[in-house]
């Protein structure tokens, strides 16, 4: 939950002068076509594949209040057919070029992608080029596949507490920004919303100066470059809305929140809000807050292993910390107290872990351990195309840019124990905690009917 | 974090799980290296010398099919054999390995229990990482207060897998499909059988289950021949010696058909359908595993998502899948849908089986599956990690070790003939179990319990 998720492939010479057997330092190539279009490759010979993504910097967040849900309901609709291609055509080429394809869309990003052997690349190309600028968006196609979306909140969000207990979390702890709502959209959005909406967010947001092609894996980069102004090089661009940064309203006093739902275990998820890379006052401060999340929760030998697991007080605890959000940062606490303890006791003690992190430094085994493991993240990540292509993607819809992945592992291995003390000092304070609770409902299905989602919102039932 | 922030567009669909192998297209398949250490113990061997790190993967004979009248012991075992070892506690270990960023997981399916290893390769690291986990193979201490809680954690997530629609589905679905066969009940266990489980009864289920008779070991990363012998058998020998365990009883057919009605308080209908399947050595793996790819197992290109998601719109996720195990594992289908659509997504379901058992796939659809998994086989073993995997499960299910090299001619040789016959003989519409989750009314029809021996 914590370290793991946000490490990079970042080239540097201490690296390889750290480790006996050389690793290769991966160089990403950038590039920019006069359309717009920004292009990262990054070379990988490991094995004849490749993967390519194609990455727009519009995500839930830019979504504006009663449309929620847009990002995400388009992304589904990129693959129902274009001017020239039938719905399904996308994914039946890919297939047939034995390739596998997706999409998903976070808070932040719109992302695309297909993995394949190199020798296709320039189908996925050609394909994702068509749809950049001509997509149909049918009535008809949308109306079906709005039914799958909802089928597809009511599987992620409604039928699962922890999930539900997460949305009302987040919509608390941020009040004016775009993390208020969730990815998928609030059922109420998702029930009015028209193809018409659809189609002002794809012409206001998708062209190639919004877009970032992403290639990793066996290729060339100049081939790659070659490829892409061919079929994307023609594409006009549009005219952008500037992209917001939209901060949230100072938060100047602890929140509480209580979900009642029918289910078997409550459940607790605590937040400071905190800097991110994008926007911190000091540049080691998110750094610092990575470490200490490592401290909290990176493996087995880690504090809540030890002092809450161990000692029988949760069944499970973590922490965690998205340094690359663009709205905002978030540090998460959370778990499930163990049979018979209190949620209140669990919460205690997760204040108290805080309340330590604040008053003393951490061992400096503790902050060589964090490092260690970062520094071995940084190597296992090259294990996976798609997971260098994830970094690159991210760094560079959030206005981080690619080169700034070069800096994580320095700006880990600066870290200090009083950095990591005095970011627990200056932000994880109570006034800036929200606190959201699960308090199970028996799971009878006679003495508490479900309230069916048609018209209703999040906080029906 | 990452995976709550991100919306897939689509579920997990249509998987073969661990057991997907590909033959190479373009590219020679990697060569797996096989020998057996002096203590008898089989090593799977692929060097890959790109990335300074080495994946160390053992398989034990210790799932939870070898539970007998207690399931949930091979799990609870599983999880306590890193909670202290050798003399040195659960956090001492674990900071042997996080120490130096290797990375140390075990856990537990129905067919084997593993343990994993991920470490750099310099020599003073991979050191210290195999040195945690020779202790951890050599002998676990199960202390008696890490039983007590980990048994405890066991029991919550057992109650936790009540408030998940598609945990209850699967539950009931594998107890009614496997009846008294060790498939039948979940890896964890049920509350009476986990509450009652003592420490004695795990040291006893450790001596058994994980020796140098129930042991096999996968290797891939950054290694030459010379050092991975030499760390195979030190791994090999920090085992205790012991014993092949006798087979699994096989799974019998059903002879009956079942409908299974859970309540439960949910928007949705979680539906599944389906029969045992087939063991992963059966000689018809091939076409049904072509036949599935068209019927329900590749995504965006299979009837199934034609039928309900993309022609009508009734659900996120549906697929089918066999998933081949030691004995006969289950064939299913599955989807959630909102209440009021269960019953006729349900017919939809069935419809669609019923004609492709009848008239199988047609050349076109032949056509484009045949493409589609011969093009796609580099991307199943483009990583380290999958590579570890994938050779540990051929050891493990005793595939050949030209298995990789021969993938490829015996997908290309699939008829739409040969698919047929093999859905025909191994899937009996007649006999389905279907499980509802969700919704007021319990009910269940059907006139027969499952039989196993």
């Amino acid at each position: 939950m914590s370290l793991s998720g946000r490490l990079v492939s970042g080239a540097l010479l201490w690296v390889a002068c750290l480790l006996p057997v050389s690793a290769a330092t991966p160089v990403v190539h950038e590039y920019r076509l006069e359309n717009g279009l920004e292009l990262r490759v990054l070379p990988d010979h490991r094995a004849p594949v490749v993967t390519s993504q194609v990455w727009y910097r519009v995500g839930s967040a830019d979504e504006p209040g009663g449309s929620t849900g847009l990002s995400h309901a388009l992304e589904h609709m990129m693959f129902k057919g274009t001017q020239t291609l039938p719905p399904g055509a996308f994914s039946r080429v890919i297939a047939e070029h034995g390739g596998r394809e997706n999409a998903f869309t976070s808070r932040d990003y719109t992302a695309y992608f297909q993995t394949l052997a190199p020798e296709h690349l320039e189908i996925a190309f050609r394909l994702e080029a068509d749809r950049m600028r001509s997509l149909k968006l049918d009535a008809g196609e949308f109306a079906r596949e709005i039914e799958v979306i909802k089928e597809e909140r009511r599987l992620r969000t409604e039928d699962d507490p922890e999930a539900r207990l997460n949305e009302l979390f987040q919509a608390t702890a941020f009040v004016s920004n775009g993390y208020h709502h969730p990815v998928i959209g609030w059922m109420a959005d998702l029930d009015h919303m028209r193809v018409e909406d659809l189609r002002a967010w794809y012409a206001r947001h998708y062209a190639p100066n919004n877009a970032i092609l992403v290639v990793v894996g066996d290729v060339e980069p100049q081939a790659v470059l070659g490829l892409a102004k061919k079929y994307f090089g023609a594409l006009p661009s549009g005219e952008l809305p500037s992209r917001r940064l939209r901060r949230d309203t100072a938060q100047d006093g602890e929140r509480r929140v209580v979900l009642r739902a029918p289910a078997k275990l409550p459940s607790l998820l605590m937040g400071y809000k905190v800097p991110t890379l994008v926007e911190a006052p000091e540049s080691w401060e998110p750094y610092a807050l990575e470490v200490l999340s490592g401290v909290l929760d990176g493996g087995e030998a880690a504090r809540f292993a030890n002092r809450l697991v161990r000692t029988g007080l949760a069944a499970g605890a973590g922490a965690g910390y998205d340094p690359m959000a663009r709205e905002g940062g978030l540090f998460i606490l959370g778990g499930t107290p163990s049979e018979g303890v209190e949620p209140l006791k669990l919460e205690q003690a997760l204040r108290g872990e805080i309340e330590r992190l604040r008053n003393e430094p951490v061992d400096p085994a503790e902050l060589s351990r964090v490092k260690a493991q970062v520094l071995a993240q940084d190597i296992f990540g090259r294990d996976s195309n798609f997971y260098q292509a994830m970094r690159i993607g991210i760094a560079e819809t959030v206005g981080l840019g690619a080169a700034s992945l070069d800096a994580y592992l320095a700006g880990i291995e600066a870290v200090t124990r009083e950095q990591v003390q005095a970011v627990a000092r200056k932000y994880l304070i109570d006034d800036h905690l929200t606190v959201a609770r699960l308090d199970p409902l028996p799971m009878d299905v006679s003495a508490r009917p479900v309230a069916s989602a048609q018209g209703g919102t999040f906080h029906a039932r | 974090m990452l995976a709550n922030l991100l919306k897939n567009r689509r579920a997990f669909a249509g998987v073969w799980f661990a057991l997907l192998l590909f033959p190479l297209v373009s590219v020679a398949a990697p060569r797996i290296e096989h020998w057996t250490t002096p203590q008898g113990v089989p090593v799977y061997f692929v060097r890959s010398d790109s990335l300074p790190m080495v994946d160390v993967r053992l398989l034990f004979d210790a799932g939870s099919a070898r539970d007998g009248a207690t399931p949930g012991l091979a799990q609870l075992t599983g999880s306590l054999l890193s909670e202290g070892a050798d003399g040195q506690s659960a956090e001492t270990l674990a900071r042997g390995f996080e120490d130096v960023g290797a990375q140390f997981s075990a856990g537990v399916s129905q067919d084997s229990a593993y343990l994993s290893l991920r470490s750099l390769s310099d020599k003073a690291r991979l050191a210290s990482a195999l040195d945690g986990l020779a202790r951890i193979l050599r002998a676990p201490d199960f202390p008696e207060d890490a039983f007590v809680r980990e048994r405890d954690r066991q029991l919550l997530a057992i109650r936790a897998r009540a408030q998940s629609p598609g945990e209850v589905a699967d539950e009931a679905f594998m107890s009614a499909l496997f009846g008294t066969h060790p498939y039948a009940h979940p890896v964890d266990g049920n509350a009476v059988s986990v509450g009652a489980l003592t420490r004695d009864q795990v040291r006893a289920f450790h001596q058994r289950h994980y020796t140098t008779g129930t042991a096999l070991i996968a290797l891939v990363g950054a290694l030459d021949r010379v050092q991975a012998e030499a760390l195979a058998e030190r791994l090999a020998g920090s085992l205790p010696k012991g014993e092949a365990l006798p087979a699994l009883p096989p799974v019998l057919p059903l002879d009956t058909s079942r409908r299974i009605d859970v309540p439960f308080p949910a928007q949705q209908a979680s539906i599944l359908i389906g029969q045992p399947g087939i063991a992963r050595l059966d000689p018809d793996y091939f076409p049904l595993y072509v036949g599935n790819h068209i019927l329900g197992g590749s995504g965006f290109s299979s009837r199934l998502v034609s039928t309900i998601r993309e022609e009508r719109g009734l659900a996120y996720s549906v697929y089918s899948y066999f998933m081949p195990m030691r004995q006969a594992g289950p064939f299913q289908m599955g989807m959630q849908t909102k209440l009021a659509q269960g019953e006729m997504a349900i017919g939809l379901l069935e419809a669609d089986l019923k004609r492709f058992i009848a008239e199988g796939p047609s050349e076109e659809e032949l056509a484009h599956a045949r493409k589609n998994i011969l093009g796609g086989f580099a991307l199943r073993l483009d990583s380290n990690r999958k590579l570890v995997e994938n050779i540990a499960a051929i050891g493990y299910l005793g595939l050949p070790l030209d298995y990789l090299d021969r993938y490829r001619d015996r997908v290309a040789a699939v008829t739409r003939e040969d698919i047929k016959r093999a859905f025909a003989k191994h899937l009996r519409p007649e006999t389905m179990v279907t499980v509802v989750v969700g919704g007021p009314q319990a009910t269940e029809q059907g006139d027969a319990q499952g039989k196993q021996p």
